[in-house]
């Protein structure tokens, strides 16, 4: 290529590139039919009586599709245009799944921050009735975060070590075929519906084992929510800890369980907090299996062990059926607090993968 | 999985290391095996006894029921005699989880393309992390949000599709009502299990061989293409399972569809009208008014969601198990 357009210059290297790649849009081409199909749209909008910015925007987007493609088959031929087809429809689909979650933040944004104050942080719901303002979610918040906490206290440790068996004990001992079924059990235990696991806490912890339906129940159920998550992202974290640091342990005959606990795990501990911090995000929200296994509660109770016990979840949808303007917008101001909490776990969680994975070597 | 098990694959020293170190004679050694082989047994122990209790639960409903379980459409468990049978929540749960699929898996492998190959290298990252917030968001305000902000948006299109496609049955829409249906329910879902879908088949077009890529763009393929003769091949068993897993989220969710269907036991063709059920929102909305034969209807329903999720989630891992390494848990 260079050696010729030394040769001959600018404007048969344009002609060699045709001749190698065929004839092509303008690059100005893109822009120029977005902006012909909006104006289009927006002329058809004014004789056509189509209502609304949505409206106007589809006939845009389809105008846009047939003109681009029409043009670009008549000029560069069927390839290139189902090229740009399949192009403009991957993009389309972006757009289509950021526009859910910007409407979704903004509403809740609006919506919360109406009712969100000190106080709505700060009191419980005793003896404010449904159709009065006023009231707050701090009964809630408290259940969440002791519940959530319990269920992390018992699931992080528990996942922890069933990952540890997974990638540093079951595939040089005897057990690979245990090792196998539980990696496989693992796998299909995210699967399992939350309300299955509220119907299950009930049935095996309420109605067998007589416990009362609290928040510790709910953290049982959260736990096993929670558990699969951990396992799988902690083993993901160990498999990528390299084998010669586990070499080099050994190698100056430091037993395998210190060799775990003293050279593995610090390795891998800023991806494992990561994945725990993910799991907790995502059961924080979880309201089915409390509805199963908590009563409600409109006052403070401090003892996830006895007695009803809110929730964040069970606050928002205790509040937003109770139907009343005031009692809706304090859901609005719930779902705003609730989805705080997880932003800021899953943020959290992800400066952490990011500035501290796992050392290389 | 399988595959990530062979020791081939795994940083664990061999057994000719372990012998070296000595490590089965250590008492510390015994004490952590033993209590990471019980953490991973209990996990083996929770699922057996979650099939286990569901069953044994379920059975005093099953006994008292005079109605065909599988046919009826009733539910008035409480009653004596009892009646109650799941058709209309199998049939609320399989529409809406359709509906679902059909609009989720064609856009989550369109975000998941854009993410993998065509979005620029450096707002690839951040454009992950922003599909991957969606999943962040709690189920209950997905359910807010479709009640409040999306009915009266979808409502526009129901009329839409009974005008002009009112000759196809499922989008005759006989009663002028276009909220709480199991056209915006379904909707709802597709939403709450795209990031599922297009995380995984993310997952696995980024694992495509350069080479693969190289030599079709070579050839002188256009970039779509390039992505139906390189990454759709490859991708094939990814994206079958990532659009299991979604499924399986989709039969199971609850508490967004407990909020946008007006719970109602029949089984109603016309998808845009108000109305359905499903297994998971039944549960939630029926269970604080239930009495002991209703708790163990619910149970029983439970026990047939618990079944078709496992059934799916085997499926989905069954197909990706050529292909390991994509677990849908992280």
């Amino acid at each position: 290529m260079s050696g010729i357009t030394s040769f001959e210059g600018d404007q048969s290297t344009a002609l060699l590139r045709m001749a190698l790649s065929g004839r092509r849009l303008p690059r100005w081409g893109v822009p120029a039919a977005a902006v012909v199909a909006l104006a289009a749209a927006i002329g058809l909008n004014a004789v056509t009586g189509i209502d609304g910015v949505a409206g106007t925007l589809v006939v845009a987007i389809l105008l846009f599709v047939a003109g681009q493609t029409g043009w670009s088959f008549s000029v560069e031929g069927r390839r290139h245009a189902l090229d740009r087809l399949a192009t403009t429809a991957i993009y389309a689909t972006f757009a289509l799944a950021l526009a859910p979650l910007i409407g979704l933040l903004a509403t809740v944004v609006v919506k919360g921050s109406q009712v969100l104050s000190s106080s709505f942080l700060t009191t419980s719901m005793r003896s404010v009735s449904p159709r009065s303002e006023g009231g707050g979610l701090y009964h809630a918040l408290l259940g969440t975060l002791e519940q959530v906490g319990i269920a992390a206290l018992i699931g992080v440790p528990l996942g922890i070590l069933t990952a540890i068996y997974l990638v540093e004990y079951a595939p040089s001992g005897s057990s690979r075929h245990l090792a196998r079924v539980v990696s496989f059990f693992v796998d299909v235990m995210t699967g399992v519906p939350s309300v299955v696991v509220g119907l299950f806490v009930y049935t095996a912890f309420v109605l067998t084992l007589g416990m009362q339906r609290s928040g510790f129940a709910a953290s049982i159920a959260l736990t096993i929510l929670m558990l699969p998550v951990v396992v799988r992202s902690t083993e993901e974290m160990l498999r990528i800890v390299p084998r010669s640091l586990r070499e080099a342990s050994y190698a100056l005959g430091i037993p395998k369980w210190r060799t775990i606990l003293k050279i593995v795990m610090p390795t891998a501990i800023a991806g494992i907090i990561t994945g725990a911090m993910l799991a907790i995000a995502r059961v924080a929200g979880e309201t089915a299996p409390l509805l199963l296994t908590t009563f409600l509660s409109q006052s403070i109770n401090p003892d996830p062990f006895t007695g009803p016990q809110s929730a964040l979840p069970t606050f928002i949808w205790d509040q937003f059926s109770s139907g009343t303007d005031a009692s809706v917008n304090r859901a609005w101001g719930g779902a705003l607090v609730l989805i705080i909490l997880v932003m800021v776990l899953y943020a959290v969680a992800k400066i952490i993968a990011r500035f501290a994975g796992v050392k290389k070597l | 999985m399988s595959t990530t098990l062979e020791p081939t694959g795994t940083p664990v020293p061999s057994s000719a290391a372990r012998g070296i170190t000595g490590a089965s004679v250590r008492p510390g050694d015994r004490v952590f095996l033993g209590l990471s082989r019980g953490a991973g047994l209990l996990i083996l122990l929770t699922m057996a006894s979650i099939a286990i209790f569901l069953v044994v639960k379920a059975i005093p409903a099953l006994q008292a029921n005079t109605a065909n379980f599988l046919t009826s459409t009733a539910w008035f468990p409480d009653q004596s005699p009892a009646v109650f049978g799941i058709a209309a929540l199998v049939f609320g749960t399989v529409m809406t989880s359709i509906v679902a699929m059909v609009l989720a898996v064609p856009v989550g492998i369109g975000i998941a393309l854009f993410i993998a190959h065509y979005a620029p290298r450096r707002l690839a990252t951040a454009l992950g992390f922003v599909t991957d917030l969606l999943a962040a968001v709690p189920s209950i305000i997905f359910g807010m949000w479709g009640l409040q902000f999306l009915t009266p948006h979808m409502e526009g299109l129901g009329e839409w599709l009974n005008t002009y496609l009112g000759f196809i049955p499922i989008f005759t829409n006989t009663l002028g009502l276009y909220s709480k249906s199991i056209l915006i329910a379904g909707v709802v879902l597709a939403i709450m299990i795209l990031p599922t879908i297009s995380a995984i088949t993310r997952e696995v077009f980024v694992q495509v061989p350069r080479d693969h890529i190289e030599a079709a763009l070579a050839l002188g393929a256009t970039r779509w293409e390039m992505v139906r003769l390189s990454i759709f091949p490859f991708a094939k068993p990814g994206m079958i399972s990532a659009a299991m897993l979604g499924l399986g989220r989709a039969l199971g969710e609850t508490i967004a569809v407990a909020l946008i269907l007006s719970a109602s036991y029949d089984i109603n063709r016309h998808i845009t009208e108000p109305g359905g059920n499903t297994f998971a929102a039944n549960i939630a909305l029926r269970w604080n008014e239930a009495g002991p034969i209703g708790l163990s209807a619910l149970v029983a329903s439970g026990l047939v969601l618990f079944v078709i999720t496992l059934v799916v989630n085997m499926g989905a891992r069954a197909v990706i198990a050529r292909r390991a390494e994509f677990s849908g848990a992280n």
